[in-house]
């Protein structure tokens, strides 16, 4: 049984997940679709919040509301003129993805409904991961331990650093 | 009332479904990679809830997600990389403008 407030803030996040996130694909300036994706992803990181992951909420609002919606708006800001409508849509384009989306929608939404005596099982409790475990998990070499995608991660981020500075320099 | 794991799983799919259908409609590039982030973070959603819900003594689930956010921000980073390098070459970022691959 949850508290009041809890169900309160719930229906508050998933209302805004919704809604913004329909609205960051529907509407015609570009600058507004990137701050809808930015409430978006707050959302997200208060669900993290909620489910007791307190790390990852936090890696969720750093990287993606520091990094990614900040490099999207200077991308934005340097291909577009501010104020710029992007044309309408053609009715041809609009079924084809509203088609998409709602096979997309049945077919996931009925496997759902299908298993939903897994889906409603109650929150089993979970003590939180402290952060001291976190960094054995991420730096060990043992069962369940992941030192070798951390490492393949940091190489990752190294080859994207160079090739961004490669393909965006001036020739 | 009980929130189960399909409180959050619902939200997530339509999530999901918003970001399919900006991908197919949108023709601005960077429009496009907005949607592509929706549909991750909805993915992302999924593993965390799945991982809380049914084996809550494990980490994979959280595990998992860290290392999609980390991927997607370097994914991020390259693809706007290649649009303004695009946008300099063809002076639009327009999908339908794009019609060669060597300029």
């Amino acid at each position: 049984m949850e508290s009041v407030g809890s169900i309160i803030l719930y229906f508050i996040v998933a209302l805004s997940m919704i809604v913004f996130s329909a609205m960051a694909v529907t509407t015609r300036k570009i600058l507004r679709a990137a701050t809808y994706l930015l409430f978006t992803l707050f959302a997200g990181a208060v669900v993290y919040f909620m489910l007791d992951y307190e790390f990852l909420g936090a890696v969720q609002i750093a990287v993606y509301a520091g990094g990614i919606v900040v490099l999207f708006v200077f991308a934005i800001l340097l291909t577009s003129r501010p104020g710029d409508n992007s044309e309408r849509l053609t009715s041809k384009s609009r079924v084809l993805g509203a088609v998409a989306a709602i096979a997309t929608l049945v077919i996931t939404g009925y496997a759902l409904i299908s298993r939903v005596s897994v889906a409603l099982a109650p929150k089993p409790e979970m003590q939180a991961l402290d952060m001291q475990q976190l960094g054995s998990t991420l730096m060990g070499t043992g069962d369940g331990q992941y030192l070798l995608p951390f490492e393949a991660v940091s190489v990752l981020l190294l080859a994207c650093i160079i090739g961004g500075v490669v393909v965006a320099r001036k020739r | 009332m009980e929130i189960t794991a399909i409180y959050y799983l619902l939200p997530a799919l339509i999530m999901f479904c918003c970001g399919v259908y900006g991908f197919i409609t949108r023709k601005n590039m960077i429009a496009m990679l907005v949607s592509l982030e929706l549909m991750l973070n909805a993915v992302d959603i999924n593993f965390v809830v799945f991982n809380r819900f049914l084996y809550p003594e494990q980490t994979e689930g959280m595990f998992f997600t860290l290392f999609a956010i980390a991927i997607a921000a370097a994914e991020t980073a390259l693809a706007i990389a290649i649009i303004i390098n695009i946008f300099r070459a063809v002076r639009n970022i327009d999908v339908r403008s794009l019609n060669e691959m060597k300029f």
